[in-house]
Order: structure tokens, then C-alpha cells, then sequence
């Protein structure tokens, strides 16, 4: 089974991500911030990362910028899901190493779109 | 079928059909009433019998043209069937590139066009590549029936919502930019691109012999005989190796007499081998 990992602050937008991630066929993880999501890649890498970009302890940019310069860190498929919607933090995501750049609030179709771009779906 | 005691319901149907040509099926019959809301609302209309009572008035032909847009299904989105736009990239476009090296002129017509996404994305799969056409004239034209469509598609403006159904990342800060409500075509993008109002019934639109159209998901709302004169508008309107592309699930099979699909063509239409002859 494909395996993703949410990241994002609020219990609200996980708890409503999983639920359209898991009818994509996705085994989904939780972490509230950057720091834990290194935690957990470090135990397994997921297949695909939706990364939220404001978070406490350490912000979505700064993850991936640490997943990227890992071994086998350039494996996960990476997608900002994110209020941050100019077109500076879309060029500086993609500079990071993003895959593709989801502005909330999105839907159900939005992200089976961008995830089949990226031919994660 | 529609009820005909809905005569309210019957007569929004015939204008949608006389200006348009449009059938209102019984799929989209039930749904009439919430799409228009706004129309009732924003003229103070309390009901479907008050509003066909205004549109009697030979004066409220704006109420009429409302009513029309309100009823017409818009829905559209960036690169719709990414996997066709994919086969347009590869190999419909270089085809015709090849077919045209003479003259470096290339037409194309993006038929029911709505808010102009379709015609953005063919601007898109033709602008990513410079060094290919550098030298070309490539003429789109995008037309549909509603001409606050036209001008809404035109505008090229977009919200949060529409410009992430189904445009990458890269696409988006490529060939859009942020406005105070949404996103905007770069206006490179905008002057690619001619946008008229035009009914698929009428006459071929300007220049005519085109090379590639796309007409998708439009046809459907059409009953069958007037299917059958859209596709003979379409076929006057198409060169003679000249390419149509429809719908996923469209077909010109037993509908048109003129046009095929192309084997293994995935939606695309072309001239029957000796209709081609006839008339190259």
C-alpha cells in the first residue's frame, strides 16, 4: 500500500486531508510540524509528503529543505498544501525541491489533480 | 422528458434551444431552478412563472441572455484530460507542424470554449516551446454561444479555484500572474489567443480550414439531429487532413458521414479517406 504523510498544524485540516488522501488509497501518517515528519521519515520514508507551510518548531520550508539534501530524500513525492498563495512562496517551494503547489482551501478534486500530475495518484 | 404541465420549465427550455440549440435533457431539467437562483434574485424575480412573465417583455432580451448563461453547463478546467493534451504535444501538433512546413501557418478553433481554459492550455502547450515555433503563426481561436463567456474567458482573470484545477505549479507562476482577486493570463498568453462569440450552428467562423479543433463536451447537449448539423458545421470548417478532437466518450460514429476516428486516435477525428480526397 502507498503510504502519505500529513503535515500540518491544525488537527481540523489532517483529520480532513487523511480523509480524502485514504480514498485515494493512501496509508497516511500525522505529524504537527517539520521536526516530527523528520522523525518519521527517519523510520520510513512515505511515498508522498503534503506539507502544510506555517507550522511551530519547524515550518514546512525548512523540512524540505533538510528531507532534500538526505539520502533517498529525493524519493517522496512533496506537495505544499498551503495558505501561502503568491507567487514568490510557489517559486520558492519548487526552488526547495516541491513536486507540486496546492493553495488551501482546496478540495477532493483539486488534490487528486495535482496528484496525478505528479503521477502520485 | 420535461412534464409538459411545467410550462414555465418548457418555455426557459425553448429559449435555451432557440439561442443556443441546446436541449434541456431531464438530467439537467431538475436542476434548473437552483441554477437560477442568481438570475430570480438579482432581479427581484420571486419565481420560474414570474421570471418566463418578464421574458415575454421584447425589451428584457438581457434577462433573456442571463437565463441562457445561468442554464449552459461552464464546467471547465485546465488541461482537461491532461493525457489527450499529452497526445497534442507529441504527436498531433508535430504531425501537422509537418503537414504545414510550407507555409508556417497553423489554425486552430477551441469550439464552446466557457471561460477560455481550453484555449489558455493549447496557448500553454504551444508556448512551452519556443524553438519549435519560432517562426510560426499560430492563430487560436476560442468561440462559445455566450458572449459573457467570451468576455469572461477574454479577461483571462481566474480565482484560487479555477487556476489549481489542473495547472501545475510551474504552469501557473509561468503564464499567470496574481491579481487583487486571483490570477490573471500573462498577457503574452492573452494575445496568442482571439475570442468571439459564435454558435456552432452558424457558419464557420474566420479563417475556416482549420487544422485542429477541439470541440469536447459540448455536443452532448445537443439532441441528435442538431448534433448532426453541428457536425456538418464542424467538418465545413476542418481542412482536409485536418483533426478533430471531441469529448472522452464523443464519437462521430453514426452521426456524421464525413468524419472518423482516427485509429488509435483517442478522441481524434479526421476526414474518411476519400472524403479527404474529395476535398483536398
Amino acid at each position: 500500500m502507498k503510504t502519505c504523510l500529513v503535515v500540518d498544524d491544525s488537527r481540523v485540516i489532517r483529520k480532513v486531508t487523511r480523509h480524502i488522501v485514504e480514498s485515494f488509497g493512501f496509508a497516511v501518517e500525522e505529524a504537527e510540524n517539520g521536526e516530527e515528519a523528520l522523525a518519521i521519515c527517519d523510520a520510513a520514508l512515505p511515498d508522498l509528503i503534503l506539507l502544510d507551510w506555517n507550522m511551530p518548531v519547524m515550518d514546512g520550508l525548512a523540512f524540505i529543505q533538510v528531507l532534500r539534501q538526505r539520502p533517498e530524500g529525493a524519493r517522496p513525492k512533496v506537495v505544499f498544501c498551503t495558505t501561502q498563495n503568491d507567487v514568490a512562496h510557489i517559486r520558492a517551494a519548487i526552488a526547495a525541491g516541491a513536486d507540486e503547489y496546492l493553495m488551501k482551501p482546496f478540495d477532493h478534486d483539486a488534490l487528486q489533480m495535482k496528484l496525478q500530475l505528479i503521477g502520485a495518484a | 422528458m420535461i412534464d409538459p404541465g411545467q410550462v414555465a420549465l418548457g418555455i426557459v427550455a425553448g429559449l435555451l434551444e432557440a439561442r443556443t440549440g441546446q436541449t434541456l435533457t431531464a438530467d439537467r431539467a431538475w436542476r434548473v431552478g437552483t441554477a437560477l437562483t442568481h438570475v430570480l434574485r438579482g432581479n427581484a424575480l420571486g419565481s420560474l412563472d414570474d421570471l418566463v412573465v418578464r421574458l415575454a417583455d421584447p425589451a428584457e432580451s438581457r434577462l433573456a441572455q442571463q437565463v441562457v448563461d445561468a442554464l449552459l453547463n461552464n464546467e471547465t478546467y485546465f488541461f482537461r484530460d491532461r493525457a489527450m493534451f499529452d497526445i497534442l504535444a507529441a504527436r498531433t501538433l508535430p504531425e501537422l507542424q509537418q503537414r504545414r512546413a510550407a507555409t508556417r501557418r497553423l489554425a486552430i478553433w477551441s469550439a464552446g470554449c466557457s471561460t477560455g481554459q481550453e484555449a489558455y492550455s493549447l496557448a500553454m502547450l504551444i508556448a512551452a516551446e519556443p524553438a519549435r515555433w519560432r517562426g510560426w503563426a499560430v492563430d487560436i481561436l476560442a468561440t462559445d454561444v455566450s458572449p459573457s463567456m467570451i468576455a469572461s474567458a477574454r479577461q483571462g482573470s481566474y480565482t484560487q479555484f479555477q487556476i489549481q484545477r489542473g495547472l501545475g505549479a510551474l504552469e501557473m507562476v509561468s503564464f499567470f500572474g496574481e491579481t487583487a482577486s486571483g490570477w490573471r493570463a500573462a498577457p503574452a498568453l492573452q494575445r496568442m489567443i482571439r475570442f468571439e462569440p459564435h454558435n456552432l450552428l452558424d457558419a464557420p467562423p474566420f479563417p475556416g480550414r482549420f487544422d485542429l479543433i477541439l470541440c469536447r463536451n459540448v455536443l452532448l447537449y445537443f439532441d441528435r439531429p442538431t448534433r448532426a448539423r453541428a457536425f456538418d458545421r464542424l467538418a465545413e470548417a476542418l481542412a482536409p487532413d485536418g483533426r478533430l478532437l471531441l469529448g472522452a466518450g464523443e464519437t462521430t460514429v453514426g452521426q456524421a458521414q464525413a468524419l472518423a476516428p482516427i485509429p488509435g486516435g483517442y478522441g481524434l477525428h479526421g476526414f474518411a479517406p476519400m472524403q479527404e480526397r474529395l476535398r483536398a
